[in-house]
């Protein structure tokens, strides 16, 4: 009754034991599933050799000024994880990004409103990108490599005539500067630890009870209390430095507002993406459209659908832009902004050939581009070698992912 | 699933007169085409036969010009694919049409999950995907979560079989389903065709090979060039017999008359998709 393996004859009841668990995640490792390990061992390689030659990079004042750095770019990438899994691409996200941070700004400008219209105005702004854009892809049918390259010219366009050719409109709303400048109480911050720990053990073991319940095989409870161990330990370290005081002039302590910002979308996201049927409906739209379309999946509103999403996240992500520099310029969301997204999601694990991917993914390699930025930045290189670092990080998690296929096929996997 | 005894006494499926053209190119001339309960009626001819045009009258993604179809004795249309499903009728195309992204639960019930409240009911649909694994006796499936790119060509044809299964499919329609397949899943999956048969469902099987077609099926209809030629029961026919039908349209005292295959014998030649 204990194996592994639940036979469709008599499915087990009880938990298999934890070996099984490392035998079969080692099986999927080899056959080229490598899920978020590369990510998360370039983040560690990265952290240990920058801390090494640059001790300042591991202080509490270079980390807490990591997160609002790569904050734009990882909320950009989980959008455009959702485009990834159909196996489109939206070139577009960064510039769209700018635009809507452009609309943001001139409306706190020129319109005396609060704070939240002003943001409701920038993902509208977004959202309606997204609908064009899915649009020309799913019913008109033009690849979308070529809409979303056309929208990348147009937008850098849009983007200097909302803002009046080469302005910079500064933000003076204190709300929104506060997204990207401004940190939790300390208590706020131990707070969120709490909520993140207690929520996820919550799911996992009324997860496992429910299975349980249904005779279905379950997680054990010391892989549960392992997970649970694992994350409250990154987690409570990252708050516990981050409450560190850190100012040199006035007390600056506590985590960063685009923490919680940013861990509300990758609940929310994973939860759509992994327990929904949208979700799931993406999913086999990016695996097998035929497939998805003959079970009856409208893939048309699907594709559509994911680009809205990837638009929108861009907005939040053109906000939190914004917040951070203070201002909105020609060159919101632009140049690099893109490139360090798509690559942010592809380092993470998201697979360019469609039907893989996952939110955490574009976390995760929002960290390592952010890694490699700010410690490049740190050991006093060039613009010229950051770019041709973070270009050869994106080839090569790239050619993982072609590779990890190619491997997968010969392992009979695919 | 219920346990119907086979007899020949109404098909499940009965089609009269069926006509389908392309342009001025006829596919399907005045075919007739029984399909019962309970039993394996093989559909075979040569390529350009119209077999899968045939098939996808039935599944409702080709209409048809005029013909009548009788299900259950009941006079029906089918418009649709989704009128064809709301009847029973599930296609196993030889593509098989599933998700290598996603794993066995997921394909069987993608587009029809089984939700609780807002979410997928992720315990149930695994457990409905057991029973019908089971009740089909599949023993070579180790985990119903396995991702379907995992799985061999064998295992994939069993689940998209398993699916029409779920669905309470009164007739499955199985396009070449050994065609990718070795010797030892081939021989599994038509174990698995003579199981769908004995668990009361209609089965028609598409093949090109003459031995799977004499080891499986009750009844064997070939078509030649648009036209259904004999529907004669296993029992009472030959290899050779059907070599000639397909090949000739006629052997025999069975099959087209001697002189109807001359003249416009060839016009439809290419136009199977």
């Amino acid at each position: 009754m204990t194996t592994l393996k639940a036979t469709v004859d008599a499915p087990i009841a009880a938990a298999p034991p934890m070996s099984s668990y490392a035998r079969d995640y080692l099986r999927r490792l080899r056959g080229g599933e490598m899920g978020a390990l590369p990510a998360v061992l370039g983040l560690v390689v990265l952290c240990t050799i920058f801390s090494i030659i640059k001790p300042v990079f591991l202080t509490p004042v270079n980390f807490a000024n990591l997160l609002p750095q790569g904050a734009a770019v990882a909320v950009i990438a989980m959008g455009l994880v959702f485009v990834l899994l159909l196996g489109e691409i939206d070139l577009s996200a960064g510039y769209t990004s700018g635009v809507c941070a452009s609309v943001l700004a001139m409306v706190l400008l020129n319109f005396n409103v609060p704070w939240y219209v002003a943001i409701l105005a920038a993902l509208v702004t977004g959202t309606a990108i997204g609908l064009v854009l899915g649009f020309l892809v799913a019913k008109v049918g033009i690849p979308s490599f070529v809409v979303t390259l056309a929208a990348f010219l147009a937008f850098q366009g849009v983007v200097l005539l909302i803002i009046k050719e080469g302005q910079i409109v500064s933000i003076q709303d204190s709300t929104i500067l506060a997204i990207g400048n401004r940190n939790l109480t300390v208590v706020q911050g131990w707070a969120l630890f709490g909520i993140v720990v207690a929520g996820y053990a919550a799911v996992q073991v009324t997860r496992a009870a429910s299975r349980r319940g249904r005779k279905r095989p379950y997680d054990p409870m010391n892989l549960i209390l392992m997970r649970v161990a694992a994350l409250a330990a990154v987690v409570g370290t990252a708050v516990f430095v981050l409450n560190q005081e850190r100012g040199r002039l006035a007390s600056v302590q506590g985590v960063p507002i685009v923490v919680p910002i940013i861990v509300t979308l990758l609940v929310l996201l994973t939860f759509v993406l992994r327990r929904t049927p949208y979700g799931l409906h993406l999913q086999a739209v990016g695996g097998n459209r035929e497939a998805a379309r003959r079970a009856g999946i409208n893939t048309d509103r699907i594709r559509i659908s994911a680009f809205m999403i990837c638009s929108t996240l861009a907005a939040i992500g053109g906000v939190i832009a914004a917040s951070r520099a203070n201002s909105v310029d020609a060159r919101t969301g632009g140049s690099d902004v893109l490139l360090y997204a798509v690559g942010a999601a592809v380092i993470g694990g998201t697979s360019l050939f469609g039907g893989k991917g996952r939110i955490i993914d574009a976390v995760l390699g929002a960290a390592v581009v952010a890694v490699i930025n700010n410690g490049m930045g740190l050991l006093g290189y060039s613009a010229g070698i950051k770019f041709i670092v973070t270009g050869s990080v994106l080839l090569l998690a790239a050619g993982v992912d072609a590779l990890s296929r190619r491997r997968a096929s010969a392992a009979g996997l695919r | 699933m219920s346990m119907v005894n086979a007899t020949d006494a109404s098909p499940l499926l009965e089609i009269r007169g069926l006509y389908k053209s392309f342009g001025p190119v006829e596919v399907l001339r005045d075919v007739d085409f029984s399909i019962y309960a309970g039993q394996v009626t093989a559909l075979v001819g040569d390529n350009g036969a119209g077999k899968s045009t045939l098939v996808k009258c039935i599944s409702g993604i080709y209409g048809t010009d005029s013909g009548e179809f009788r299900f259950e004795g009941r006079p029906v249309t089918i418009h649709d694919p989704r009128d064809a499903a709301h009847l029973g009728i599930e296609i196993v195309y030889q593509d098989l049409a599933l998700c290598d992204n996603l794993d066995i639960v997921q394909n069987m019930f993608l587009g029809r999950e089984r939700l609780s409240g807002i979410v997928l009911d992720d315990p149930t649909m695994e457990q409905m995907a057991s029973d019908t694994l089971a009740s089909l006796a599949v023993r070579t499936v180790s985990s119903v979560r396995q991702k379907v790119a995992s799985l061999s060509g064998g295992q994939r044809q069993t689940v998209a079989i398993a699916k029409a299964v779920l669905w309470n499919g009164k007739l499955v329609i199985l396009d070449e389903p050994t065609a990718a397949l070795g010797v030892a899943q081939t021989a599994h999956v038509l174990e698995l065709v003579r199981r769908l048969a004995d668990h009361g469902l209609a089965v028609v099987l598409i093949s090109h090979n003459m031995n799977e077609v004499f080891a499986v099926s009750d009844h064997i209809a070939a078509l030649y060039l648009g036209r259904m030629v004999a529907q004669v029961k296993v029992t009472d026919t030959t290899h050779a017999q059907i070599v000639e039908l397909i090949t000739a349209g006629r052997s025999g005292n069975i099959g087209l008359p001697a002189d109807a295959d001359a003249g416009d014998a060839f016009a439809e030649n290419g136009v199977e998709q």
